[in-house]
């Protein structure tokens, strides 16, 4: 819990902060408290708190295995958590699941499923349907239009096995979209998808932010995490830091977040000058 | 012979024709129940439920005669038939969640337990002094001799309500079956839909005991499932087809068991549902085996051909075997290998449109990717006139562009 005390995390709750009298009027996209998620005794997340800005484009970024998988599920309510809350827009999770969409990291799916990839997509409809509701022109011009966003219309009427991994997750992207919401929870939407797509996918959610939706994104590519977004939260196990990107994406807290894995070129590469040096003091500290 | 036909045509009186419709509408149901049951990837479940009816069969016999009751109302053997089925249910629910038990060992587990069970108590029965247990044997493998009216009745109409069911519950089940983990967080009670599942799969097995039988039930609920599967990539669909293929073996099944004495009704429906998957298994257009082998076919016919004209158009020498043998067969060249004049002309369309199809693939990325312009078909099958205009003027244009 001393990294809360780090002088840079002062420095990016301040900023969350001073939005805070605003945010009370009008809650947060999502706001979790004191979070501890454990697969069986190891903790996967330990005392975590997020607050997401409302119309903002958050990175969630850290090391393999260091929980943002299991924070984005603790988020949706699909891992129970040991402690901790979850709002959504003032709700709880319960209450607000219509205002979210996920894209998952890998949908573990029956790839032999009768199911073309336009009826994958139609399943983001399903609150609006319900039960009898048939598909009107207008909601499979939806799917359509979904489709084409993430560059996938000319696979329609195909069966869902019957696509490359990456053409897969764009997919379950337009599935997401399709449900219209307001808070996306989307875990490595580039992973394996080609460099025209995740420009393609860049706009689509940039444009999303520009109608005023919220959008988190698990993402692993460091060198374009500065270009697309403009919120930064790390994490290993437990937070590092949190804010907006030109504060909070430092050489520091990358040093903190990936530990000494990172290698100091590699932060020089992304331009974020010095390397602390391991004796220097640091700023946030790593986990004990 | 002339037995089975009256008996497909209905002519068997007015209670045989209730009993072929029962059993139809009986049939379509465990189809479409068993669409969803088999894409969950839970079939095997519905065979614990079906042989877990049998004590209950039996102790509600044994129950009714006790109370001075007839023990072979169809109604009371039912509702005693589900009270077991579903405690068999959460056992093996019970025993997968709480024991390291793999769920088919605990299948296997209850389903045979609960069977020997019940096959105790039949013979307890048999020797029971009220001489009106000839009926329950039925039970095992399904007998529509001298079914009563009020006995059709019901089935037909329990198999309607589980239809209905189905129909308002298809979207979630399928979403369930697809991916649970997005149906959750997509507003789908996963939890709610499973067990609605199960509650289906129960009803059709008690609603099917007296047609079909508790052995053999499970046979309805699969394998239409499996035979739809090669007639379509569409879930909905599936069950659709799972329905009429299920639905078809009940009616046909009945009435084959009604034309000669003493065959168990059971049997002949599962049957004709397998005879039904023998044939979508080879004739079913979208995956059928004999559908694939013929597509598979046509399409090396058609990337020889492409390959045979361009050479010819280049001036090489065709060399595969089975190229020349095509290019032979379609007289585009003669025996002695020398092009005919349709063979020439055919060749240089084959240039043209290869060259066309080069910048077709440029223009409609996505198409390309989506394997639409491999350029095996003549290009106006594939393109629209304007489309291919607007490749033409490119074509026309020297090799700048
Ligand atoms: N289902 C599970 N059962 C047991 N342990 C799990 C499970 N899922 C994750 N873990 C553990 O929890 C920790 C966090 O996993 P998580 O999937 O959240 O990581 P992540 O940050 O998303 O990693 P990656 O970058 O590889 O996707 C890991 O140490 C992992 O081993
Ligand atoms: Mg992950």
């Amino acid at each position: 819990m001393a990294a809360r005390q780090a002088p840079t995390l002062a420095a990016s709750d301040g900023i969350t902060r001073s939005a805070a009298p605003d945010a009370e009027t009008a809650p947060g996209p999502l706001a979790i408290r004191g979070m501890t998620i454990a697969y069986g005794e190891k903790p996967a997340v330990f005392s975590v708190d997020m607050s997401i800005t409302p119309g903002s484009m958050t990175a969630i970024i850290g090391p393999n295995g260091a929980g943002k998988s299991t924070l984005l599920k603790a988020a949706l309510g699909i891992v129970p958590a040991l402690s901790g809350t979850v709002t959504v827009f003032g709700r709880p999770i319960g209450e607000m699941g219509r205002r979210i969409a996920y894209v998952p990291q890998r949908a573990s799916v029956d790839w032999d499923f009768p199911a073309r990839v336009q009826d994958v997509v139609a399943m983001g409809l399903y609150r609006e349907l319900g039960l009898l509701g048939w598909m009107r022109p207008r909601d499979r011009e939806r799917v359509r239009d979904c489709l084409e966003r993430v560059h996938m219309a000319a696979f329609a009427g195909r069966q869902i096995g019957q696509l490359s991994g990456g053409q897969q997750q764009r997919v379950f992207l337009a599935r997401a979209l399709a449900q219209d919401a307001d808070l996306y929870l989307l875990d490595e939407p580039f992973a394996g998808v080609d460099a025209a797509t995740e420009a393609a996918i860049i706009g689509v959610l940039t444009a999303l932010r520009d109608a005023g939706r919220t959008i988190v994104c698990v993402h692993h590519d460091l060198s374009t995490v500065s270009a697309y977004f403009d919120h930064v939260f790390m994490i290993n196990v437990s937070r590092i830091a949190e804010g907006p990107v030109a504060t909070t994406f430092t050489a520091a807290n990358l040093q903190a977040t990936y530990g000494g894995r990172l290698l100091a070129a590699q932060i020089r590469d992304l331009g974020l000058g010095d390397v602390p040096r391991p004796d220097a003091p640091c700023p946030a500290p790593l986990r004990s | 012979m002339t037995a089975l036909i009256d008996a497909l045509l209905l002519r068997n009186g007015y209670n045989a024709a209730l009993v072929a419709i029962g059993a139809a509408v009986l049939g379509a149901s465990a189809g479409a129940t068993g669409t969803f049951l088999v894409l969950r990837k839970r079939a095997l479940v519905s065979d614990a439920v079906s042989h877990a009816t049998l004590p209950g069969i039996c102790l509600a016999f044994i129950a009714m005669t006790a109370l001075g009751g007839d023990g072979r109302n169809l109604a009371g053997l039912m509702l005693g038939s589900a009270a077991t089925a579903g405690l068999g249910l959460v056992l093996v629910e019970w025993i997968t969640r709480r024991t390291r038990l793999a769920e088919d060992a605990a299948i296997g587990a209850v389903l045979s337990v609960f069977f020997g069970f019940g096959v105790v108590l039949l013979t307890v029965i048999q020797n029971l002094p009220t001489g009106k247990q000839a009926g329950l044997q039925g039970f095992l493998l399904g007998s529509t001799a001298g079914m009563l009216y009020s006995e059709a009745l019901l089935i037909a109409f329990g198999g309607a309500l589980a239809a209905a069911a189905i129909l308002v519950l298809r979207r979630p089940m399928t979403m369930v079956a697809f991916d649970p983990g997005y149906a959750a967080t997509a507003g789908v009670p996963v939890r709610t839909v499973d067990l609605a599942m199960m509650g289906l799969v129960m009803a059709i097995t008690v609603i099917g005991l007296k047609i079909v039988g508790l052995v053999l039930i499970v046979a309805l609920l699969i394998i239409p499932a499996v035979a739809a599967r090669f007639w379509t990539e569409r879930s909905g669909h599936v069950a659709a087809i799972a329905a009429a293929i299920g639905g078809l073996s009940g009616y046909v099944g009945v009435a084959l068991s009604a034309s000669a004495p003493k065959l168990p009704t059971g049997p002949m429906v599962v049957l004709t549902c397998f005879a039904l998957f023998v044939i979508s298994l080879l004739m079913a257009p979208a995956r059928g085996i004999l559908a694939r082998a013929l597509r598979h076919r046509r399409f090396q016919i058609a990337v020889h051909r492409r390959q045979g004209l361009l050479a010819l158009a280049h001036g090489e020498p065709v060399i595969e075997p089975l190229t020349l043998r095509i290019l032979r067969r379609a007289g585009l060249i003669r025996a002695d290998g020398v092009v005919t004049e349709a063979g020439r002309a055919q060749a240089a369309k084959a240039l043209i449109d290869a060259r066309r199809y080069e910048i077709a693939r440029r223009m409609h990325h996505e198409e390309a990717i989506a394997g639409r312009l491999v350029g095996l078909e003549p290009i106006e099958t594939v393109l629209t006139p304007d489309e291919i205009r607007v490749i033409d003027q490119r074509l026309g244009v020297p090799r700048s562009v």
